[in-house]
């Protein structure tokens, strides 16, 4: 089991100001956010909590409006495009709730997108394998379930072997029976290469498979819950 | 089962397979970018081709550098001549224009006399014989005839021509069939277009022709060769300083030569050409590429966002779309070399029509064709990059979520009350194409690009039949133009009044002249017509009839800008016949006349200057149709003539050849205009339909019929197609206006004219091209797959 130790992330007072036409979106309002190496955390929220835009900023996909955030030794409040790109290559594992796979390339060509420009991947076959989809290397998505899709997503996020995953409602689309496989292949992987993982998801259920689980409402952190015993994803049902 | 797998990266195995699967639409910018390659590729590879292989022929048959005509000059001339500093080689010649009595033509026809060389003498200009033999010297009636005459009638050696040859009636035998450098490009002297089966170049022994024309120990035609780094305006001045006491009629250089000229004007011509017209078409493609890139863009946006947050870089992800755009350019490319290639050499057997060449050895150029695939590749890179980088500027995060939902409201038509009782597929259509303004009026320019290539293409045809009009009814009125063996008294006047069928006679007085301006100087005949001349009258390019001026010369506006003299300018005019006088004489006017560099001067003043009586050099006559052919029999015999033009003859051919020439040229442009036409609504369509499938998709599913569904989509294209019709006309108009301007040379300035008829054949292929993309597009929407398009997150 994860143990706290040196901080994979240190984030503080992250504010997020997004202009929508004439209006001023707050996202994030003074957000401090830490995570720690081989940590399995949920963010918890409803719509609009500032969930994403959290994640987003942790994984180079966007810059704060205020505050900071420090990755290890870099600081991602002040890299610019180019150092982002390259934090993203190097470091973050992506998961989204719509997939995001390229339709034109097969699962393997999918994962194989990572594996060309990682710096010590695996395998596109052992990641796939990973997610328990060893005989589906040569499927397009469309030719995929919703589910399988996902593993396939989870495989492309996990193949080169980053220090963080980061899921942005990965059970979103999906119902609970595949919804368990794809959190079986997240805890799977957060277990056997103890990646730190951050799953988003506005479905309280999930909370059970985390060491932490954060609640997001309107910008700002509410509550810290730490899961004494964490329940096994096959166990949940919502 | 391990299968061998071609290695390729992720990155690239996408790109192929997203290019396949929009196939149809990579087809049609392929086609358009195939399409300008063609053109270019043929274009240049021609004018590549054409120069090789007329400079091989002009060295290997030693045409010469510099040429001149006299009177009659003494043989030892000669010597004089080859010591002047700079001469190579000189080689003497007889030349003798005669009227010819051809079986099959009723008119007379029109022959040169050149004679060969003496055997051991140096020769240039070397005819190349093709059939037959030399001739006997034992026979003096031995001719080698031009090939191109002998073609128009079918001529080969035994075959006989009779020529009245200084007043005499001879039967000329054709032994032999040849080409020469120096009537590569064949045309009767004065002539506006060739006309092979009325004129042709006969070859013959010089003792032969000496003998007929008093020439023997003489000569009245001198062609030489200068020798490395020598000055040739200082050769032409001291060759005429020798010839000037023997009538000489003043020398000119290759440049000047009338074959040499004409091709010269028709190479830079075919450059022009060649650079202009695929420049248009590469425009057109990279433009439909960047539609077709945006609207695939946009559909990708999720995938760019996927990439980025997988760590690609954006120029990595830029690279990876302006990839596709270089492989549809590269394929199109590809194909245009080929069809270049293919297009080429039926070009270059139509040039072996006009121009008379051993072999125009045609082949493609590797620098055209290198180039033709770079330039397209070029102007695809830039035809994507906008799309590209526009779409991959946009920061992950955003490009994470799906597009807000656009902003509609009334479009203006609705907000004015006009139309407040629009279906509503109508007012779908225009809420969409105002939402959109900037994509709606590129799509509409789009097509507008296509309908303005179609009017430039079609616009050749109205040009060729203003020529016509202006040329053969507005500035050549005659029947037939008699031109005698130098010039007449007033009495030839009267005696071709008295001829068959003859009308009106309009006596003409043309001069062989230099004219001269500072150092500047163009020989050239100044032509002396009646002032209030009904028949050949001098006409500007607008159509306008300027009248001859008591006094003064009027030049073509070229010849004014070859001389660089205005009105008001005074031109020194070196008479090269007779006493050969030398006056000076204003500009009275410059015309913008179309044909050749002309010099017109009121007649009367022109006898003033000459001091001499009313002469006349030629007649233009005005005949009965029905004494045509009593009048031809009574020409071809007269001793006096020197030649005959007659206009229904050479309006025929010109009809026939030039006609066939533009066709094939207007063919072209048409067939490729028509092809841009299909690429750009076909695209434009293909774009609305991958914009607006969930729309169109919700629309069936809330119980529109398909054909309501197609009225919505196609609705947009054809108010697109629609406005883009009088933007194609106007655009096609300024375009051709442009080209015009720039095909002006000295050997034609052709005006630009469009007719509504034209207008309207490019309206109907524009629309014809819509409606077939129409229909391959309804196809494709009926083919939806509805829940697929509605399950899918856009």
């Amino acid at each position: 089991m994860a143990t706290p130790s040196a901080p994979v992330f240190v984030a503080r007072d992250l504010t997020k100001v997004y202009t929508m036409g004439d209006v001023q979106v707050h996202a994030l309002r003074g957000v401090d956010f830490d995570l720690s190496a081989g940590e399995f955390v949920v963010l918890l929220g409803p719509s609009g909590s500032g969930k994403s835009t959290l994640l987003n900023i942790l994984g180079g996909l966007d810059v704060p409006t205020a505050g900071s955030v420090v990755y290890r030794d870099h600081d991602l409040t002040t890299a610019g495009e180019a150092a982002l790109t390259e934090y993203r290559r190097d470091h973050v594992g992506f998961v989204f709730q719509f997939y995001n796979l390229i339709p034109s390339l097969t699962a393997r060509e999918n994962v194989a997108l990572v594996t060309e420009i990682a710096a010590s991947p695996m395998t596109p076959e052992e990641a796939l394998a990973l997610v328990a989809l060893g005989d589906r290397l040569d499927h397009f998505p469309a030719q995929l379930s919703g589910g399988e899709q996902q593993r396939v997503a989870i495989a492309r996020a996990i193949a080169k072997r980053p220090e963080v995953l980061l899921c942005d409602e990965p059970t979103g689309a999906l119902d609970i029976t595949t919804g368990v496989v794809v959190l079986e292949a997240l805890t799977h992987v957060n277990r056997t290469l103890g990646t730190a993982t951050v799953v988003i998801t506005h479905n309280a259920a999930i909370a059970g498979l985390a060491d932490r689980v954060v609640r997001l409402a309107d910008g700002r952190v509410v509550a810290v819950e730490h899961n004494a015993v964490k329940v096994e994803a096959r166990s949940l049902s919502w | 089962m391990v299968r061998p797998r071609l290695h390729l990266r992720a990155l690239t195995r996408k790109l192929l397979r997203d290019v396949w699967e929009m196939k149809s639409q990579a087809l049609a910018i392929a086609v358009v970018v195939a399409a300008g390659v063609t053109m270019f590729v043929t274009y240049l590879s021609n004018f590549d081709s054409l120069v090789r292989t007329l400079s091989r022929y002009y060295e290997r048959q030693q045409f010469a550098d510099v040429f001149a005509g006299a009177t009659r000059a003494p043989g030892p001339l000669a010597a004089r001549i080859g010591a002047i500093p700079g001469v190579d080689i000189v080689d003497t010649r007889v030349v003798a224009d005669v009227t010819l009595d051809v079986t099959g033509l009723d008119e007379p026809a029109n022959g040169r006399l050149v004679s060969l060389p003496s055997p051991g003498a140096p020769a240039l200009n070397r005819v190349l014989l093709r059939r037959g033999t030399w001739p006997d010297p034992a026979r003096p009636d031995d001719v080698v005839a031009s090939e191109v005459f002998c073609e128009a009638h079918g001529f080969g050696p035994g075959d006989r021509v009779a020529a009245i040859v200084n007043g005499r009636r001879r039967q000329l035998t054709i032994v032999g069939v040849g080409i020469s450098p120096e009537y590569v490009y064949s045309i009767r002297p004065g002539d506006l277009f060739p006309d092979n089966r009325r004129f042709g170049v006969f070859w013959m022994q010089r003792a032969a022709l000496a003998a007929a024309f008093d020439m023997e120990g003489g000569f009245n035609d001198v062609a030489l060769t200068l020798a490395a780094g020598a000055s040739s305006d200082d050769v032409v001045a001291r060759l005429d300083r020798l010839l000037e006491p023997y009538g000489g009629r003043g020398a000119y250089t290759r440049a000047l030569q009338v074959s040499a000229w004409t091709i010269e004007n028709e190479l830079t011509q075919l450059r022009m050409f060649g650079l202009v017209t695929p420049a248009i078409f590469l425009s057109v493609a990279a433009f439909i590429l960047h539609i077709a890139l945006t609207r695939a863009l946009a559909l990708q946006r999720g995938q760019i966002a996927a990439l980025k947050a997988l760590g690609y870089g954006n120029r990595t992800i830029g690279w990876h779309y302006v990839q596709w755009a270089l492989v549809i350019a590269a394929a199109g490319a590809l194909a245009g070399v080929a069809g270049g290639a293919w297009l080429g050499a039926k070009m270059a057997d139509l040039y072996n029509e006009f121009f008379r060449f051993p072999m125009l050895d045609y082949r493609v150029s590797p620098g055209v064709a290198l180039w033709s695939v770079l330039g397209s590749l070029a102007v695809a890179a830039a035809g994507a990059l906008a799309a590209v980088s526009r779409a991959v500027a946009v920061p992950p995060a955003d490009a994470m979520r799906p597009d807000a939902p656009a902003r509609y409201r009334p479009s203006l038509i609705e907000r004015l009350g006009v139309a407040r009782r629009l279906p509503q597929a109508a007012r779908m259509v225009l809420r969409t194409l105002e939402r959109q303004p900037v994509r709606a009026l590129l799509s509409m320019l789009g097509i507008a690009a296509a309908g303005a290539v179609l009017v430039i293409g079609l616009s050749f045809i109205d040009v060729m039949d203003v020529l016509i009009d202006e040329q053969f009814m507005q500035a050549m009125r005659q029947d037939v133009t008699v031109t005698f063996v130098g010039p007449r008294s007033a009495d030839a006047v009267h005696a071709a009044a008295r001829l068959p069928g003859v009308m009106a006679v309009e006596p003409q007085r043309v001069v062989p002249v230099r004219l001269r301006a500072g150092a500047r100087h163009r020989t050239l005949a100044i032509i002396g017509l009646t002032p209030d001349a009904s028949l050949q009258r001098v006409v500007a390019r607008s159509g306008a009839v300027i009248p001859v001026p008591p006094a003064g010369l009027v030049l073509s506006r070229v010849l004014g800008d070859v001389l660089g003299v205005t009105p008001g300018d005074s031109v020194r005019v070196e008479v090269l016949e007779g006493a050969r006088p030398a006056f000076d004489v204003p500009v009275a006017a410059l015309v913008d006349d179309s044909m050749g560099v002309q010099a017109y001067m009121a007649r009367d003043a022109l006898h003033a200057l000459l001091r001499e009586g009313r002469t006349v050099s030629s007649t233009a006559l005005k005949v009965d149709p029905r004494d045509l052919a009593q009048l031809h029999l009574t020409l071809k015999a007269l001793p006096a003539v020197a030649g005959v033009a007659v206009r229904e003859a050479t309006l025929r051919n010109f009809r026939q050849t030039m006609a066939e020439h533009m066709n094939l040229i207007i063919a072209f442009n048409v067939g490729f205009a028509a092809i841009i036409a299909f690429g750009v609504v076909y695209n434009a369509a293909r774009v609305s339909l991958s914009e607006r499938s969930r729309e169109l998709a919700s629309l069936r599913v809330l119980g529109f019929t398909r054909d309501e569904v197609g009225r919505i989509l196609l609705g947009e294209l054809a108010v697109l197609t629609l406005l883009s019709l009088p933007v194609g006309a106007v655009i096609g108009y300024g375009l051709g206006l442009f080209i015009m301007t720039i095909f002006n040379n000295e050997v034609y300035r052709l005006p630009f004219a469009i007719t509504a008829q034209s207008i309207a054949w490019s309206w109907l292929t524009v629309v014809g091209a819509a409606a077939l993309s129409s229909i391959a597009v309804r196809r494709r929407l009926d083919r939806l797959d509805l829940i697929a398009v509605l399950k899918s997150r856009e």
